[in-house]
C-alpha cells in the first residue's frame, strides 16, 4: 500500500511541476507579446509606448534573466500570488478564483456523485433484461454522445425559455445579493436545476453502459457460474457481480476527470454560471493571460487532489490493494 | 484457406450483426452528407444571402442567422470539418498511443518504466484545459493545428491498454520463437504481435475519433476553434452569443449539436457492434 500511495504521489507532484512549468512556458514562448498585445489595444504613441513597456516589463518581472523568472514563478505561486487581473483590475487573481470555485463545487460534486450512483444502479440493474437493455442502452449511448453545451442549450432553450419553469442564466437573481437567506438561497437552487440536470445527464449515460457491460462481463466469470451451480439466488449472484464491477467504475472516474471538467467548463459557459468555465471565457475575451492562468493552475490542483480522493477511496474498496497484491488501479 | 474461412465467419456475423449495420449506415448518410453537401447550396458558409433571421424554408433549408447567412451552408461545411477532425485527430491518438504502447510493452525495463509514467502523467492532466491554455495565446489558430493537439493529449489510455495486450503476448511461445529465429523486434512487434491485437486497433480508433469530435466542438464553442472555417462547435458558440435562444432561433443551434450527438452515438454503437463480431463471448445467440 506504501508503494501504491507513494507512485500516485510521485505521478501527482511530477504532474504537478509540469503544468506550473507549461503555465509559465506558454505566455513566455508563443508566438505574440501578451505585453505588447496590451499596449498596442491602449493606441498609444511610439515613443510613450516604449516607455509603458518597459515599465509594464519591469511590473511584471520580465526584465531578469529567464531563469531567474521561473523560480520567481514558483515561488509566487507559493505565497498564494497568482497576479492581478486585467479583466477586473485590481482585484488578485486569487480572489476572483476564489469567489467562483464554490459555485464550481456546487455544481460539480453533486452532478458526479448522484450521476455515479445512479448510473451504476440502472446499468447493473437493465444488464441481462431484455426489455431494460434495449430501452437503456440506446438512451445511454445516445447521453454519452451528447456534447455537453448542446444538451444545455437545449434545456436552457426548453424549459427556461419556452416553458418557463426555471432560469437559465446566472447562478441567483441579479435582485438579490449573496447572503444566508432563505430566498438567496431558494434562488441559488432554483438556478442550479438546469446546469445540474444537463451535466447529470451526460454523465448518466456513460456511467450506466460502463456498469452495464462489467456486470455481463462479470455474470460471465467463473466464480458467478459456480455460484450459480451451488444453487445461489440471482440476487446473491447479482450482488457479487455488481461489488466486483465497481472497481473498474471507480478507476473510470478517476480516467472521465478531465472530460467532466471539460463538460463543466462549457456549460457554465451556457448558464453564465459564475464558475471557472465562465471566468476563462472572460479571460479569453478580455485577454486576461494572468487570470486564465490562474484558472488553469487551479484546474489542475483541482483534478490531482480529486483523483488522490479516488485513490484512497479505491484503496478502501478494494482490499487487494491495500494487502499491496496489485501495484497499480 | 483457413484465413479466408475465418475472414468469411467475421464478415457474416458483421453482416448480421444490427447494431453495426445501424452505425454503419448513419455514420455514412453523414459522411456523404459531409461530401456531398457544399455542392448542393449555392452559397459559402459565411456569405450575406438573405436578410435577417429566417425560419427553414424551401430556399433555406435549416433557416438563416441573425446576419443572413445560410445554417445549412454552415452546417455541412461544419459537418465536413468535424470528419476531418476526427480521422486527423483520433488517428494521431491512435498512432502515438500503439506507438508508445508497444515500445513500452515489448522492451520492458526502463523505458517502460519511463513511459508509463509520461502517459500516468498525460492521463491525469484535464487536456482541454491544457488546449484552452495553448489555444488562447494563438492569435491565428490552423484547422490542422487543432487535430494534431487533440490527438497529443488523447493518447494515454491507448498506450495502457496497448502495453497491457502486449506484455501478456511477448511472453507467447510463439513470439518467444521468432526471437530465437533471430527476428528485428520491430519485425516481432509488426508480424506477430499487431496481428493479434488488429480487432481491437480498429475499436481503439473509433473511440478515438468520436472523442476528438466531442474535444474539438467543445474547443471550437469556447471559441478557440480554428479561426479560419465554419465548425458545428463555432454555430453553437454563435448562436449563444448572438441570443438565438432568447428570439427562439431553434432552427440555428439544434442541427450542429443533433448531427454531432448523433454522429458520435453511431460511433459508439458500431464499436460495440465491432466487438460483439470481433468477441463470441458477446455474441448475443
Amino acid at each position: 500500500m506504501k508503494r501504491y500511495f507513494s507512485r500516485k504521489l510521485l505521478i501527482y507532484i511530477l504532474t504537478l511541476i509540469l503544468a506550473v512549468t507549461v503555465d509559465w512556458l506558454i505566455p513566455r514562448f508563443m508566438p505574440g507579446n501578451p505585453v505588447q498585445i496590451m499596449i498596442a489595444r491602449a493606441g498609444l504613441k511610439a515613443e510613450s509606448a516604449k516607455l509603458v513597456y518597459s515599465e509594464y516589463m519591469k511590473a511584471f518581472g520580465l526584465d531578469v534573466p529567464i531563469w531567474q523568472q521561473y523560480i520567481n514563478f514558483w515561488i509566487a505561486l507559493f505565497h498564494g500570488d497568482f497576479g492581478v487581473s486585467l479583466w477586473l483590475f485590481p482585484r488578485p487573481v486569487l480572489r476572483i478564483i476564489m469567489d467562483a470555485v464554490p459555485y464550481d463545487l456546487l455544481l460539480l460534486v453533486p452532478a458526479i456523485l448522484i450521476s455515479w450512483f445512479a448510473g451504476n444502479n440502472f446499468g447493473a440493474f437493465a444488464a441481462r433484461s431484455k426489455w431494460l437493455d434495449n430501452t437503456i442502452s440506446p438512451l445511454g449511448y445516445v447521453l454519452t454522445a451528447t456534447p455537453y453545451m448542446w444538451l444545455g442549450i437545449l434545456l436552457a432553450w426548453a424549459l427556461g425559455i419556452v416553458v418557463h419553469i426555471f432560469p437559465f442564466s446566472g447562478a441567483y437573481s441579479y435582485g438579490l445579493m449573496p447572503s444566508l437567506s432563505w430566498k438567496f438561497i431558494g434562488s441559488l437552487l432554483q438556478h442550479w436545476v438546469l446546469p445540474f440536470m444537463s451535466l447529470f445527464l451526460v454523465m448518466f449515460g456513460g456511467w450506466a453502459i460502463g456498469m452495464r457491460n462489467m456486470i455481463i462481463y462479470e455474470l460471465e466469470a467463473d466464480y458467478s457460474h459456480y455460484l450459480e451451480a451451488l444453487g445461489a439466488p440471482k440476487n446473491l449472484v447479482r450482488r457479487y457481480a455488481f461489488r466486483n464491477a465497481v472497481l473498474p467504475q471507480i478507476t473510470g472516474l478517476a480516467l472521465q476527470l478531465g472530460v467532466i471538467v471539460a463538460g463543466q467548463l462549457v456549460t457554465e459557459i451556457v448558464f453564465s454560471y459564475p464558475g471557472l468555465g465562465y471566468l476563462i471565457l472572460q479571460a479569453i475575451q478580455n485577454h486576461d493571460f494572468f487570470l486564465l492562468q490562474g484558472c488553469f493552475l487551479f484546474i489542475i490542483i483541482g483534478v490531482l487532489i480529486a483523483n488522490f480522493a479516488i485513490d484512497v477511496t479505491y484503496v478502501l474498496v478494494d482490499p487487494r490493494t491495500r494487502a499491496g497484491m496489485t501495484g497499480e488501479a | 484457406m483457413q484465413q479466408l474461412k475465418k475472414k468469411n465467419e467475421m464478415l457474416y456475423f458483421a453482416m448480421r450483426n444490427t447494431k453495426l449495420r445501424i452505425g454503419v449506415i448513419i455514420v455514412l448518410i453523414f459522411v456523404i452528407l459531409a461530401i456531398i453537401g457544399p455542392y448542393i447550396t449555392h452559397y459559402k458558409p459565411r456569405d450575406y444571402v438573405a436578410p435577417g433571421p429566417q425560419p427553414p424554408s424551401s430556399e433555406f433549408w435549416f433557416g438563416t442567422t441573425s446576419f443572413g447567412e445560410d445554417v445549412f451552408s454552415q452546417f455541412v461545411s461544419g459537418l465536413r470539418a468535424t470528419f476531418i477532425v476526427g480521422i486527423l485527430g483520433g488517428g494521431m491518438g491512435t498512432l502515438i498511443g500503439v506507438l508508445v504502447g508497444f515500445t513500452a510493452g515489448y522492451r520492458g525495463g526502463w523505458l517502460d518504466e519511463t513511459l508509463n509514467m509520461l502517459t500516468n502523467i498525460v492521463l491525469v492532466v484535464p487536456s482541454l484545459v491544457v488546449l484552452i491554455i495553448i489555444a488562447a495565446y494563438l492569435e491565428v489558430r490552423g484547422f490542422l493545428f487543432e487535430s494534431v493537439f487533440i490527438g497529443c493529449f488523447a493518447w494515454p489510455w491507448v498506450a495502457r491498454a496497448i502495453r497491457a495486450q502486449t506484455f501478456s503476448l511477448r511472453t507467447r511461445d510463439f513470439v518467444d520463437l521468432a526471437r530465437l529465429s533471430g527476428m528485428k523486434p520491430l519485425k516481432i512487434i509488426i508480424t506477430e504481435i499487431a496481428p493479434n491485437m488488429m480487432s481491437y486497433l480498429l475499436l481503439v480508433f473509433i473511440l478515438q475519433f468520436g472523442g476528438a469530435i466531442l474535444t474539438a466542438a467543445t474547443l471550437d464553442f469556447i471559441g478557440l476553434g480554428p479561426t479560419n472555417t465554419v465548425s458545428l462547435g463555432l454555430m453553437m458558440n454563435n448562436a449563444v452569443i448572438y441570443g438565438a435562444l432568447l428570439l427562439g432561433m431553434w432552427w440555428w443551434f439544434i442541427p450542429p449539436g443533433l448531427a454531432i450527438t448523433i454522429v458520435v452515438g453511431a460511433l459508439y454503437i458500431t464499436n460495440v457492434g465491432l466487438d460483439e463480431v470481433f468477441n463470441p463471448r458477446l455474441r448475443e445467440m
